[in-house]
């Protein structure tokens, strides 16, 4: 964690998860479809707060916004928020048992996505409800086994 | 964060009201490019697999049934010649200016899924097509959509069943018009702006009426499949299903519609698709529907 450590294997967690943001899923699970990016800078503020700031998780929502057509700024200020969050709490967080992790991320992720959805009401005709607030729940199921093969995956990676 | 939170915002403002921020996002579209392409690219491989191991009797089959439609086409252009000829000389009579042949592009629709609750997607034709903002796309059956933004390689473009989006259209029947309000189904559209004595039916086709300036006139838009006359409320409740096949296309032609019609009407500058026409058009059709009675 200190030092000097490989950039590489968070450049790539970042693309996958941008992919995964649009990657074509069926219209049934599309609403379903877990907040990769905000998963991952969730993930990464959390292992290593001195080097991943705000900053990047503002930049990266702004590629976001682009690649996905919302207004500018919108999963930037999103993605700000919960890295914001994330580093806060970060000491708590890391030591949770992953239940009580799962919870804590669910939570972050929920403000995560009413911001969004407000910011949506705001500049755009609303569609869809309650059912805007499925990522939610994804991310409750979602969380455990990816901490958990990501923590496996990228402890070795890191250490050289 | 309070410093990025404010700076966000700021933006926001910006892109949404003031539309200042084009260049930006011109930028980083670029950059999004590569990632566009990478996620678009199994769905490409797994149809170009498809194609190339699907059996020699099958594509002898598609083959012979293309061939059969062509001829079909064919005679049918046939009798459109002399039947354009004639228009020309009855426009020639009425003094009124002849229709240029639309000139149109073929565009891919990358499988790249955008917000799962608005109809939008992006295609693989941009600035550098001479693509622009609110230019009519269509497919094999009719009207689509249109292009809400573009950039250097790719465009957005909104179909006509989100519900920010408006087409207007008129009946092919008897020329009545109205508009057609998406609702965010794909196989449905609404008219909620014709009185309960509209001359309209099932099974009325809706075409484009050209009005508005953003889609060329006479194109198929959707085809009405329930009308409900309802003695309190003053608007039938009419619902159409699009004739284009607004979900399943990878394909979609673009139309460049006249220019010079485009500059003449400043109602064609769409920069919020759906919230122009609605407000111009209920009184064409209140007007319309005035002069039947």
């Amino acid at each position: 964690m200190r030092g000097h450590t490989k950039i590489w294997p968070v450049l790539l967690a970042l693309l996958v998860a941008l992919s995964l943001e649009v990657a074509p899923l069926p219209a049934s699970v599309d609403i379903l479809r877990p907040p990769w990016m905000a998963l991952t800078l969730i993930f990464w503020s959390m292992r290593q707060p001195g080097r991943f700031g705000v900053g990047v998780a503002w930049t990266m929502g702004l590629v976001l916004d682009v690649l996905t057509g919302s207004v500018l700024g919108q999963h930037a200020l999103m993605l700000a928020l919960s890295t914001y969050l994330t580093i806060t709490f970060y000491q708590r967080l890391r030591v949770f048992p992953i239940w009580q992790q799962t919870l804590a991320v669910t939570g972050i992720i929920s403000l995560y996505t009413l911001i969004g959805f407000w910011i949506d009401g705001m500049t755009s005709d609303l569609d869809g409800g309650v059912l805007r607030l499925m990522p939610i729940v994804s991310v409750l199921i979602v969380w455990p086994p990816l901490y958990w093969i990501s923590d496996r995956l990228i402890t070795p990676l890191m250490r050289d | 964060m309070f410093l990025l939170g404010i700076v966000s915002i700021l933006l926001m403002f910006l892109d949404h009201r003031e539309n200042h921020l084009e260049s930006v996002r011109h930028g980083l579209s670029v950059v999004v490019y590569p990632i566009r392409l990478a996620v678009d690219a199994p769905s490409r491989a797994l149809s170009w697999g498809a194609e190339s191991l699907s059996s020699r009797s099958r594509l002898l089959e598609e083959n012979r049934r293309l061939r059969e439609e062509r001829l079909q086409f064919l005679a049918r252009l046939q009798r459109m010649e002399a039947l354009q000829a004639e228009n020309g000389r009855l426009r020639a009579l009425l003094d009124s200016a002849p229709r240029l042949a639309d000139r149109v592009l073929v565009a891919n629709i990358l499988s790249v899924d955008l917000d799962p609750f608005q109809h939008r997607f992006v295609i693989d034709k941009g600035g550098s097509d001479d693509v622009y903002v609110g230019q009519a796309m269509l497919d094999a059956g009719g009207i689509v959509g249109q292009v809400t933004r573009v950039e250097p390689f790719t465009s957005e473009a909104i179909l006509i069943s989100d519900p920010g989006h408006a087409t207007p259209v008129e009946v092919n029947r008897n020329g009545l018009r109205s508009i057609a309000v998406g609702v965010g189904d794909s196989s449905r559209v609404n008219l909620p702006f014709l009185p309960n004595n509209a001359d309209i039916e099932v099974g009325d086709l809706l075409v484009s009426s050209g009005l508005g300036g953003a889609f060329p006139s006479g194109y198929p838009v959707a085809r009405v499949v329930e009308v409900e006359r309802i003695p309190g409320e003053p608007f039938a409740n009419i619902t159409a299903q699009p004739t284009g096949a607004l979900n399943r296309e990878r394909e979609v032609l673009l139309v460049w519609n006249q220019p010079a019609v485009q500059q003449s009407d400043p109602a064609g500058e769409l920069t919020e698709p759906g919230a122009e026409p609605p407000a111009a058009e209920p009184q064409v059709t209140g007007s319309a529907d005035g002069g039947s009675q």
